[in-house]
Order: structure tokens, then sequence, then C-alpha cells
């Protein structure tokens, strides 16, 4: 990620348009990028995206230059997606045809039907907003508790917990359709 | 975004649920990147207009401040229920 200047750091804290587009021009992707784990349906990233730098313009006096952009972006990001799926429970279940184009290419298993597929992926949807956030950064992206807690605002431990949680859920719900991980 | 510093072997004897999302979900990573320039409806967001308080709301809040100020003695009820 590019590093910002502390001068268009500063300028955004005072409320300038031009260091806000900036900042918006530096890290939209990224922010996109990091809706769209979470939330796995394009159109919704982007729209989630616009709602996270919205936010953020909101919040431009409350915004630390020591601390970095970055991070406070994808926070906001975060729960700017959390908030998304607590509001659109149905609309947020997940299908295979949801996703855009992948960055694993990892191999089909042959034995894993595309009926179980799909109930694994409506299983995940079902869990708790919380949990699924956790469960999707860190069991689908593999990304380490460390990023996830710094995202979410809570300990490395909560995050484990909530994993945990998350995969306790997932199997009893697979179990009761059957599916036996 | 940093890259992933951890893998983990895609195999279902590692970690059943794991490979079951893998095999379900395909990972999104680090390439996306949205579609169209969303910087004029941010634009557009930020020249939005708040939505004005509905007059319903406001005759409310003057109802309950006449209760607190005629009646004091309501206000820990209206506390607890807060």
């Amino acid at each position: 990620m590019e590093n910002e200047s502390n001068d268009v750091l500063n300028a955004f804290r005072h409320g300038s348009v031009d260091a806000f587009e900036a900042l918006f021009r530096l890290h939209q992707r990224a922010v996109y990028g990091w809706i769209l784990r979470i939330v796995r349906k394009p159109t919704v990233a982007e729209d989630l995206t616009i709602e996270t730098f919205w936010r953020i313009h909101k919040a431009h006096a409350r915004f630390d230059p020591a601390r970095g952009f970055e991070g406070w972006a994808r926070r906001i990001a975060t729960h700017a997606a959390l908030d998304w799926l607590r509001a659109n429970r149905t609309e947020a279940a997940l299908t295979v045809e949801n996703f855009p184009e992948p960055a694993s290419t990892l191999a089909t298993d042959p034995a894993i039907t595309g009926e179980t597929r799909t109930r694994t992926a409506r299983a995940l949807a079902r869990l708790p907003a919380k949990l699924r956030v956790a469960a999707v950064l860190a069991l689908v992206e593999d990304l380490p508790h460390k990023e996830i807690a710094a995202a979410l605002g809570i300990s490395v431990a909560a995050v484990k917990l909530r994993v945990f949680r998350a995969i306790r859920m997932l199997r009893k719900d697979l179990e009761q359709q059957g599916i036996r991980p | 975004m940093t890259p992933d510093t951890h893998t983990h072997d895609n195999s279902p004897d590692e970690d059943p649920i794991r490979y079951l999302l893998h095999q379900a979900l395909p990972r999104i990573g680090d390439a996306a990147q949205p579609r169209r320039d969303l910087w004029p409806d941010l634009l557009k967001r930020l020249d939005e207009k708040p939505a004005p308080v509905p007059w319903f709301d406001w005759a409310l809040l003057a109802g309950l401040l006449g209760v607190v100020v005629f009646i004091p003695a309501s206000i820990p009820v209206l506390l607890y229920y807060l």
C-alpha cells in the first residue's frame, strides 16, 4: 500500500476535499477489496465502499494522522459491511454465482458435489454476522487472526473464539443437513 | 492489504470445515477492484442534505419535555424505560 504524506493526512483532518479525494483514489481499491471479501457481492461492495468513505469524511475531525489512514479506513469498512450483513440477512445469502473471479484456483474435489458446496455456502450465510465475518476472513480468505482483530477492533483471542464458535455452528448446521465434515 | 502470512493445507484431513469452505467459496484475495469510478457517486452522496426530522418526532420530543418540566417525578420512570 502506498503511503500518503503527512500533509495530505493533516489537510484531510482539517476538512480539505482535495486531500480526501487523494486519499480516496489511493485507498478505494483496498477498501473495496476488503469489503468484497466480507460481503462477496461486487455491486454491494461498491455501494459499501461509497458508504465507508462517506463515514470517513463525516469523521475526518476525529482522524489521528499518527495512527495511519489504512487501518482506520479498514475498521470503518468492516463495520459498514457488518451493518449491511445484519440488515440484509436474506439478501446476504451466499450462492456460488455471486462470486467474482476468484484469486484461488483450488482444484475442485470430485468427491464434493455441487449440492454440498451450495449447502456449505448457505450454512455460512446463516451464521450471525459477527461470526460470519470472522469465519470468512479466517477460514475462506486465510487471513491472519491479528489482521482480522485489527479490522474488527477486538483482541486476537476474541477472533479465535468467534472462529471457534463459527466452526462449531457450521458443523452442527451441516450435520443437520446430512453433511458430515 | 498485506499478503497472507500463513497458508493452510487444503486437504480434508487437516481441517474439514475449512476444506469444505474452500471448496464452496473461492478465495477473493487482493486483486479485486471496483468496476467503475466511485468518486462521482461519493461526491453526490456528500452533497446530499440530511433528511429532515419528521414533525411527529418534534411533537414527541416537545411532549416529553413538557412531561419532564411539569411532572419532575416522572424523570426516574423515564430513565428506567430508556
